[in-house]
């Protein structure tokens, strides 16, 4: 009986710490651009190092995780919707490290202009995929409170909508070869696409915590 | 050996019983593999052997009062017409309950046997049925809505939720279990306990009485049915026909196990009734009734969007159409068992008013004048008595019509220390209720009452109190003794025409 406790405790505690490594990827790419931009180029690839880290941590937690709701039929009715939001949060670690690595294998050349628009473009995407974390924790916490945190990653998918379309704007009205347009507007939506993700995953929880409340 | 022969059909209803009824209080859980069904089996099997012999004797005795069947064939011919019902019912589909199958089964044999059928027993077994998924559909909404009200506020992780509702789900399970073993142990063995075959049996300190060990052996019978057929029926209840959250389903399982104790505890109504609190009567109800209330209750939390018409309209109908059936087969096979392999399946009832018949009426204050009329009377078949005394003194009153028929009913007791000598040194009778049976050996009566009326002037604590809840437990235990020394020195072949 203590050791199903005790196995309960380890389980909650790993999913608390995949929902951690979840936030801190996206703060690591946030720092990653800003220091990029700033042109700190050894403390970026330093970063995506630690980025390199954290995607392979979470990877192994999740695969724990996931074979331990399986081996020991937990949550039988809510484990399809645990996994999958699981499952669709390491894409946002995967993203993460993706656009880090295409910063660190292109090496793209950002006019000075747009600096602080692919800056302020990451501060939106960092608040929606908080106010998932926030949601994905209030999933197994306290369920009635998921809808909340939902409205939170929506109102931030939009602010990134709005900004991700300024600095294309922006992008395209200066004077620059199209190709470099496009590898930035590439950049961009990439960038944009974590919050896209982060509320598609809002949207699956929300659907998993009516479930859970009926 | 005849006689544990004639208990097959009780037994056999025993495992119909555990194959199908443990899936109420362990289906949800196993089918949605919460709990293991080694461990649902387990748990299960125990708790029902366990409910069936402390608690199986408050509903067993209302059953009892409904009919008192008399010869062991007769039980027998009552526990396979109830059995036959249900395996017939249920594979015709039809909503079907042992629980109404054997009130129709012993009617049926009431009305083979000429004896007459307690209304006022009946009618209260009848309201239970109506009673009991109302009290759990109750039950279940309370329950459910302080169980969301606590989740909510208590926060608890998903996966700790999950291991409490397990924890839980086994804990109540286990509950659930002991309530059906108490409750419905009389569908199995409630018609055996006028005909037991047993003796008390002493056991270290404590000792079963024959009653008792007929529980014990039908709780095994059910404990065997759990064991060996119930997993297929559980995984169908679980995963097709109830889908409910596992904490719905640990609410509908408390529901029912409650309303079940409620039906069956002698402890708690005399609890409740002590306390000034309303009770129910002890009657066994159907558990697939209790959970269906439940469900349905908590469909009502949910704003009744569970609510089938359909569903309600079909268990009602198998109020009618199970007991009905039942009735029908248990007469017709009485009817073939009694002339085709030559069985007694009853005792004809001879009844006599003696003078001392008058004598104690007239003691109780009943009108000497009429009763005059009637001394020296003799007839045999309760119906036929009350018959005859409903046309010929249409002028007595039912109360009094009772009376006469409670008084003259002929019991041959020939009283034989003897046979009862390791029961007397075991320490089941009080020292006192020994000396006063010892006291009335050699002694021949030919009414019961004379005889628990001499037993009672040798020792007061024979006396039953007055008929109210608070009294009944300290009633049924001086029953059961005085039932006991009935069978023990009961005549048989002994009859009014002798």
């Amino acid at each position: 009986m203590i050791s199903l406790f005790s196995k309960t405790k380890d389980l909650v505690m790993k999913i608390d710490n995949f929902i951690d490594l979840t936030v801190a990827s996206s703060f690591h790419l946030r720092e990653g651009i800003r220091e990029y931009m700033e042109g700190r180029f050894e403390d970026f690839e330093r970063r995506l190092e630690k980025v390199l880290e954290t995607e392979n941590n979470a990877d192994n937690l999740r695969k724990e995780i996931e074979s331990r709701l399986y081996s020991h039929t937990l949550i039988p009715e809510s484990r399809g919707d645990v996994l999958g939001v699981l499952e669709s949060m390491d894409t946002i670690i995967d993203t993460s490290k993706g656009t880090m690595f295409e910063f660190s294998i292109e090496k793209p050349v950002i006019p000075e202009e747009v600096k602080p628009d692919f800056i302020s473009l990451s501060e939106p995407v960092i608040k929606a995929v908080e106010a998932l974390a926030y949601s994905a924790r209030a999933f197994f916490y306290d369920v009635y409170a998921v809808k909340d945190h939902v409205h939170i990653v929506k109102f931030y998918e939009k602010e990134c909508d709005t900004a991700s379309e300024r600095t294309k704007r922006k992008v395209f009205s200066l004077e620059l070869g199209l190709s470099q347009k496009m590898q930035l507007k590439n950049l961009i939506s990439q960038i944009d696409s974590m919050a896209d993700n982060a509320e598609a995953i809002a949207d699956r929880l929300s659907i998993a915590s009516i479930k859970r409340i009926v | 050996m005849t006689a544990f022969l004639f208990l097959s059909s009780g037994l056999f209803l025993g495992w119909s019983l555990g194959a199908n009824d443990a899936a109420n209080i362990f289906g949800t859980a196993v089918g949605s593999k919460m709990v293991k069904f080694k461990t649902a089996a387990i748990v299960s099997g125990m708790f029902i052997i366990l409910g069936a012999v402390i608690s199986g004797a408050g509903a067993a005795r209302t059953l009892g009062k409904l009919g008192s069947v008399n010869e062991i064939a007769g039980s027998f011919i009552v526990a396979l017409a109830a059995g036959l019902t249900v395996y017939w019912m249920t594979k015709l589909n039809l909503p079907v309950s042992t629980t109404q199958a054997i009130v129709g089964a012993i009617i049926g044999w009431n009305f083979f046997s000429g004896s007459t059928t307690d209304y006022a027993s009946l009618s209260t077994i009848v309201s239970t049925w109506i009673l009991c998924p109302v009290l759990c559909a109750l039950f279940s909404i309370i329950i459910y809505i302080i169980i969301k009200f606590f989740l909510k506020i208590m926060k608890i992780h998903l996966l700790k939720q999950d291991l409490f509702t397990r924890i839980g789900l086994i804990i109540v399970g286990a509950f659930g279990a002991f309530s059906l073993g108490a409750n419905n142990i009389a569908n199995v063995m409630g018609v055996f306990v006028s005909v037991s075959p047993f003796r008390p049996l002493e056991i270290g300190l404590m000792t079963l009485s024959d009653a008792t060990l007929l529980f014990l052996i039908g709780g095994f019978a059910i404990a065997l049915g759990v064991v060996t057929y119930s997993q297929r029926v559980m995984e169908t209840v679980g995963s097709k026909i109830l889908k409910l959250t596992p904490e719905a389903a640990l609410v509908v399982v408390l529901s029912t196990a409650l309303v079940m104790f409620l039906f069956a505890s002698e402890r708690l109504e005399f609890f409740l009734a002590s306390h000034g609190l309303p009770t129910v009567p002890l009657v066994p109800v159907s558990s697939s009734q209790g959970v269906i209330g439940a469900v349905v209750g908590i469909g009502l939390v949910h704003g009744g969007r569970d609510l089938n018409g359909k569903v309600l309209a079909k268990i009602a109908s198998g109020w009618i159409t199970a007991p009905v059936i039942a009735g029908i087969v248990s007469f017709i096979a009485l009817f073939f068992f009694q002339n085709v392999f030559n069985q007694h399946v009853f005792t004809p009832i001879y009844y006599e008013i003696s003078h001392e018949v008058v004598i104690k009426m007239e003691s109780e204050g009943y009108d000497r004048s009429v009763l005059e009329n009637l001394e020296g009377t003799t007839i045999s078949g309760t119906r036929d008595f009350k018959d005859f005394l409903t046309e010929k003194y249409p002028t007595i009153d039912e109360h009094m019509r009772n009376r006469i028929i409670s008084l003259s009913e002929i019991i041959e007791i020939n009283v034989d220390v003897l046979k009862i000598s390791k029961e007397l040194v075991s320490g089941w009778f009080t020292g006192n209720q020994a000396e006063s049976i010892l006291l009335l050996n050699n002694r021949k009566y030919r009414h019961l009452w004379r005889f628990y009326d001499d037993l009672i002037s040798g020792d007061a604590s024979w006396k039953l109190l007055p008929a109210t809840p608070v009294n009944r437990l300290h009633n049924n235990r001086i029953r059961a003794k005085l039932d006991y020394l009935k069978r023990a020195f009961n005549e048989k072949k002994t009859n009014g025409k002798s």
